[in-house]
């Protein structure tokens, strides 16, 4: 029987699988090092003076310079300005797709209209979009409207994502028991009325994955204000850092500790919800 | 007329309003997706391809454009510029797309198999550069690569003291940035570091699903891991490797920020990593030639349909017929 030989051969020669078994880990171990390090540079390199970070050997442990980098960092760019203008079109975007993301998905989950499926194929379609196509002519499009240089052109556009529609739809699908609209019908309940005081409060968990999405990719956008934001004051974080990288006198330790600072609330946020977030970003890719 | 009897209020005025309401809201509900989709996504790509067929100089307004049908693309296709360009954007889409996906299925196996409970860190480890600013990332990477000081080029420089695996080391420091030999793999390996985790995350949603009972019959058989990755593992994964590869063709065809940040524009290495969107951009927005840029957009546009296309040809049809989809 080969399996009964098979299993002897297991149990009598342990060694091997154990081996690869080992180098595997390793191997695994090695990687996920490897992913971190450039995280941990920057946070080294935020506390380091520029000639620091360019001795030899570089710098592998924390420095006394994170100050003097900050002082440096203000004074070349109006960083808290870019912060806060991050911030604000982040949670501009945030917001809008929370309310209107929740909307369109419990439309297309609860009620039955004409060109419902047609309208929904057109959503799914727009994901498939590539976006480099949409740049040049969404920058004319700014450009007619007047908002070129405006934060309104960062959050406005990605106001109502489609993947976010999407995954509303399939959580409000799944979550959302029927008997309970139906009751606030029979009570009265106007069909907003029924989304806003039976439906949204039920949407905690589904809410908080779209808005951690929303908001790190708002945060991390790089191509859309490049293409529309011109003074610097405007700039979000990803373009004022890159702004101060110059072909020869880049001043490394202000621009790490500006890097720092635009990678902390990204790495706090990961940090407590990296189950959820990794969730949400599949389900897309899950439902076939 | 067969109508629900139990979930309509017996009342006869309010069923009529609650109808017309009814009818009315789910349109209300979905009409902000589909203004913004109109106003900042069909018609701006109606407009691109209407741009693509004249000439134009923005500077001059909106009554300067020119009709000239086809010769923005047949301009664009015997461009120089524009060939290197399309050969660069497929050379990244090959080299730090396939080791994404060679490293990440075998990971995503060990991972789900061997990991309990140090799981999450060890994803989230993956993961985390794709949730990080490409900007962030290409900064880090430019002091990482530098020449004389890099910590890569330190690195390498410890390693040539090895015996044996020294000799594999080049002696002298890496012009990672500068030298047109090295910027290519040096901007594919950092596209690779970001999208690993992104992959790793993909399959290993995938391989959860499968059932576990599959291996243990398979081990009672006398089947080796190697054996159970091949014929169970390999086989039932096929529709989330056609998904998670077609979603590489699409991005790493539109690469962009990467070698845009990592390689300064104005440098003469910049032509070895000029993907066809920064040829595009460049273009539009240095050389102010709209419609040739717009032209260069729907190429490239074609070329990522075509390699869908060529991909779901050749990979999706066997998805529908083994996968997860047979099963439901």
């Amino acid at each position: 029987m080969p399996s009964m030989g098979d299993r002897m051969a297991i149990t009598s020669a342990p060694l091997a699988p154990r081996v690869s078994a080992a180098l595997a880990w390793a191997a695994v171990l090695a990687g996920a090092v490897l992913l971190i390090a450039p995280f941990y540079f920057t946070f080294v390199f935020a506390t380091h003076t520029r000639s620091e970070i360019f001795n030899s050997p570089p710098p592998l442990w924390f420095g006394a310079a994170t100050l003097g980098n900050l002082d440096l960092l203000l004074e070349r760019l109006p960083f808290w300005r870019n912060f806060a203008m991050s911030l604000y079109v982040a949670c501009m975007t945030t917001a809008l797709n929370l309310v209107l993301c929740s909307l369109a998905g419990f439309a297309f989950a609860i009620y039955e209209f004409r060109f419902k499926k047609e309208l929904f194929a057109v959503l799914l379609a727009s994901m498939m979009l590539p976006s480099f196509l949409n740049m040049i002519p969404s920058f004319m499009v700014m450009d007619f409207l007047g908002w070129i240089d405006q934060p309104r052109a960062l959050y406005v556009p990605a106001a109502a994502g489609a993947l976010g529609i999407f995954m509303m739809r399939q959580y409000i699908g799944s979550a959302i028991p029927r008997e309970l609209i139906d009751a606030a019908r029979m009570d009265g309940c106007s069909e907003f009325r029924i989304f806003r005081s039976v439906v949204l409060p039920l949407l905690g968990p589904a809410l908080g994955t779209l808005g951690l999405i929303t908001f790190i990719s708002s945060w991390n956008n790089f191509v859309s204000p490049l293409v529309v934001m011109r003074s610097i004051e405007h700039y979000t974080l990803p373009l004022a850092l890159r702004s101060m990288q110059s072909p020869n006198n880049t001043e490394w330790g202000a621009l790490m500790v500006g890097n720092a600072l635009a990678m902390l609330p990204l790495l706090i946020v990961f940090f407590f919800s990296a189950r959820r977030l990794v969730a949400g970003l599949t389900t897309g890719a899950v439902r076939g | 007329m067969s109508s629900p009897p139990l979930s309509r209020p017996a009342g006869p005025t309010k069923p009529t309003r609650s109808w017309k309401s009814r009818e009315v809201a789910p349109y209300l509900f979905i009409a902000p997706f589909f203004l913004l989709f109109l106003v900042f996504g069909v018609f701006p790509l109606g407009f691109s391809i209407f741009l693509s067929l004249h000439q134009w100089d923005p500077a001059a307004g909106l009554s300067a454009m020119r009709w000239v049908g086809l010769q923005n693309y047949q301009y664009a296709i015997t461009d120089p510029w524009f060939q290197q360009s399309l050969y660069n954007t497929l050379w990244f889409a090959l080299v730090s797309g396939l080791p994404q996906h060679l490293v990440a299925l075998p990971l995503a196996y060990f991972i789900n198999l061997r990991l309990k409970r140090t799981r999450n860190l060890i994803v989230g480890a993956y993961f985390l550069p794709y949730i990080t600013s490409s900007v962030a990332i290409a900064l880090i990477f430019s002091t990482l690569l530098s020449t004389d000081y890099g910590v890569i080029n330190a690195l390498l420089a410890e390693l040539t003291r090895i015996p044996l695996l020294g000799t594999l080391v080049p002696v002298e420091p890496v012009d990672w940035l500068n030298n047109a030999n090295y910027t290519k793999p040096a901007v594919a390996f950092v596209v690779f570091w970001r999208y690993l985790g992104w992959n790793l995350v993909l399959y290993l949603s995938a391989l959860q699903v499968i059932d576990k009972e599959m291996y243990e019959a398979a081990t009672l058989d006398g089947a080796s891991t190697w054996k159970q990755f091949r014929y169970i593992t390999l086989p039932l994964l096929r529709p989330m490797i056609f998904f998670a590869v077609t979603l590489t063709i699409i991005g790493n065809l539109q690469l962009f920020e990467e070698p845009f940040i990592l390689v300064d524009i104005e440098k003469g290495v910049a032509h070895s990593v000029m993907t066809t969107a920064i040829f595009m951009y460049r273009t539009a927005f240095s050389d102010g030639d709209f419609g040739t840029a717009s032209a260069i957009s729907w190429l490239l546009f074609f070329v990522i349909a075509l390699l869908t296309w060529l991909n779901s040809r050749l990979f999706g049809r066997d998805a529908q017929h083994g996968g997860p989809h047979g099963n439901h």
